[in-house]
């Protein structure tokens, strides 16, 4: 286990110095923040100034080795918007963003795992196909469209909920809805095809043998090793919550790392946005870890081999 | 016990028939199977692969597989009640507690995530006598371990806390013989347990389930396609052939007198230990297809015997000695 954790510790820190590379890269392509920063009136002398002030002067690749030694001693720039450290604004604003995703993921397994076992249970039928719509619709609807619908309704039309920014419970209810449609449908589809297959094992049909309860066999005998598969989603979601609430965030002005990643991007702030794609990275690469980990503690047989 | 020691009859099959019905047509995979099982006593089952040996028995358990199987004629009656007509739920008190069963695999019967214990108790609270469904754990996990202990698992204190992947397969496969039996069900179905075992296991297991037999008098239908285990383990036997059974009587009958040409050409496949080595002898030809099955025998396209009669009507069952009977139209009767 600990050479496992080692390589894959390893094979991270290689994923990590390719995405560095590709952010800072990809990011100069998009324009130079000087032209957002300044009149459009400023002299090519105060343009000049202001980008040997911000270190954008130098051959790109000679840029690149400066971005590349500091960020070796943890310092990833100064955010040229907000005039701090970029590593503190993620930081700032991360929390924001993690208190959306376990009521996303909760509400996803809730409405997910069991239609998608019920969906197992009537394989073929109608609701098996009831379910199978809710699941296509889920992934299909995008989260713009389905975040500013929501706004539309409950909001604006009804007047029951809030359309942004965060504040007290009533602020969560349309920005996890906008999160969690999309995970509804992933939780309950592997669910379903997990359901199937173990249905149809031996031990399924001993667990019958013994005189037990339909209840107890398909909650208890199959659903156990249903989640399985489930739980490697779970790495995936976390990973799809992170970066798809750029999208959420900023539909709802909810202050997370997403809506600040969309203002890097449009404020050409680049230390901000390489340090938030970089830091992102680390917390996807961590969280996959981590449930690799936890899987060995549903599934006994990975826990010892 | 021998075949003339009658004990009460447990089991009693009537011209059972589970077809698959399929888009393409219908398999008829049991055709009239007709037998009965008496306390204390072991009717082997034999037949190769896919004469409905296995459809056999889940039909009597009512656990079909899913896709199309269909029990649509018969009477399974044990102890006299018919329970191919029993509610879902009444079936579920019957298994476990009156008939069980011991699957083909070992290494897929036990659910991988749970442990040893946690499978054998919830089949240790479905015992009629002295109820455990009120007792302590503590006291279920006391039971579990004697249970375990009951099917020769050395250590069994510690295999209650372990899960499948760390056992062998014959200890899996005592496993599972030990939750088949918890419910001290007075029928118990062995479907070729010991087929994925070792053949130094298996004996081993035959003399377990033997035992076990002995100290509970219940009733075992063994299936096998193996004539050699059939010699070591049952006081009767039944020939599979097709969906039907086409010769039965007791062990020692069958081996010396088989008087269907298909139970000879299988005793006759299975090789000698003793005496020069030749060809193995095997029987010719493939058996008819069950979705589209000749009017005559079923073997007759097989049967170095075959006659006109042969293929135009298929031959009654026909009692050929005490307890023996054929389906054959050379079969001379008692």
């Amino acid at each position: 286990m600990k050479r496992y954790i080692a390589r894959r510790l390893m094979q991270g820190a290689v994923l990590l110095c390719m995405v560095a590379t590709i952010v800072f890269f990809l990011g100069r392509l998009t324009g130079n923040p000087v032209d957002l920063m300044l009149p459009e009136d400023a002299t090519a002398e105060d343009r000049a100034a202001l980008t040997q002030t911000l270190g954008l002067d130098g051959p790109i690749l000679d840029q690149f080795a400066i971005f590349v030694g500091k960020a070796i001693h943890g310092d990833l720039g100064t955010s040229i918007r907000m005039k701090q450290p970029a590593v503190d604004a993620f930081f700032d604003r991360l929390p924001n963003t993690l208190v959306l995703i376990p009521w996303a993921i909760l509400l996803g397994m809730l409405l997910g795992i069991p239609l998608g076992v019920v969906a197992a249970l009537h394989r073929g039928g109608l609701l098996d196909r009831a379910a199978g719509t809710v699941a296509v619709l889920g992934v299909a609807m995008p989260s713009f469209w389905l975040g500013i619908l929501l706004i539309f309704v409950f909001s604006v039309e009804l007047g029951w909920l809030p359309s942004g920014r965060m504040g007290g419970p009533a602020h969560y209810v349309l920005p996890v809805i906008t999160l969690g449609t999309f995970l509804v449908a992933g939780f309950m589809r592997i669910t379903r095809s997990a359901m199937l297959e173990v249905m149809e094992s031996e031990f399924v049909k001993l667990a019958r043998i013994k005189g037990l309860s339909e209840a107890v066999v398909i909650w208890k005998h199959c659903l156990r090793n249903a989640l399985i598969p489930v739980l490697t989603l779970w790495g995936v979601f976390v990973g799809n919550l992170i970066t798809g609430a750029i999208v959420t965030e900023t539909v709802f002005a909810w202050p997370g790392i997403g809506r600040l990643t969309y203002e890097a991007v449009i404020y050409r702030d680049f230390p901000l946005l390489q340090a938030v794609i970089i830091l992102k990275s680390i917390l996807i690469l961590s969280i996959n870890l981590a449930v690799d980990i936890l899987y060995a503690y549903v599934d006994p047989r990975i826990r010892l081999a | 016990m021998t075949p003339d020691a009658k004990g009460e009859t447990v089991l009693e099959v009537r011209d059972l028939h589970t077809h698959f019905f399929l888009r393409r047509g219908v398999v008829k995979a049991v055709d009239g199977v007709s037998f009965s099982l008496r306390r204390g006593e072991v009717l082997g089952l034999v037949g190769e692969s896919g004469c409905g040996k296995s459809l056999t028995a889940l039909s009597l358990m009512r656990l079909l597989p899913k896709g199309g199987a269909q029990t649509i004629k018969g009477e399974v009656l044990l102890g006299g009640e018919n329970i191919l007509e029993c509610t879902p739920a009444e079936m579920r008190e019957i298994r476990g507690r009156r008939i069980s069963m011991v699957l083909q695999d070992p290494q897929t019967s036990l659910n991988p995530v749970f442990a040893i214990g946690d499978q054998l108790r919830e089949a240790l609270l479905r015992r009629k006598r002295a109820p455990l469904t009120r007792a302590p754990h503590a006291e279920v996990m006391k039971e579990a371990v004697a249970a375990l202990r009951r099917v020769e698992i050395a250590a069994p204190e510690q295999r209650i806390s372990q899960y499948p992947h760390q056992m062998s397969g014959g200890m899996k496969q005592r496993v599972v013989g030990a939750i088949a039996i918890s419910g001290e069900p007075g029928v118990l179905i062995a479907d070729e347990p010991t087929t994925a075992l070792d053949v130094t296991i298996q004996l081993q297991y035959l003399k377990l389930l033997k035992r076990l037999q002995a100290e509970t008098g219940m009733a075992i239908l063994f299936i096998t396609h193996d004539f050699g285990v059939v010699g070591r383990m049952c006081d009767r036997v039944a020939v599979m052939y097709a969906g039907r059974i086409v010769e039965c009587g007791p062990v020692r009958r069958i081996f010396e007198a088989p008087q269907h040409p298909y139970t000879r050409a299988l005793i006759a496949s299975v090789p000698k230990m003793t005496g020069p080595v030749g060809r193995l002898t095997t029987i010719e030809g493939q058996p008819p297809s069950l979705m589209d099955l000749p009017v005559g025998c079923r073997f007759a396209s097989r049967c170095s015997l075959v006659e006109q009669r042969c293929l135009d009507a298929y031959p009654g069952t026909v009692r050929v000695g005490d307890e023996h009977t054929a389906d054959c139209w050379k079969a001379t009767p008692a």
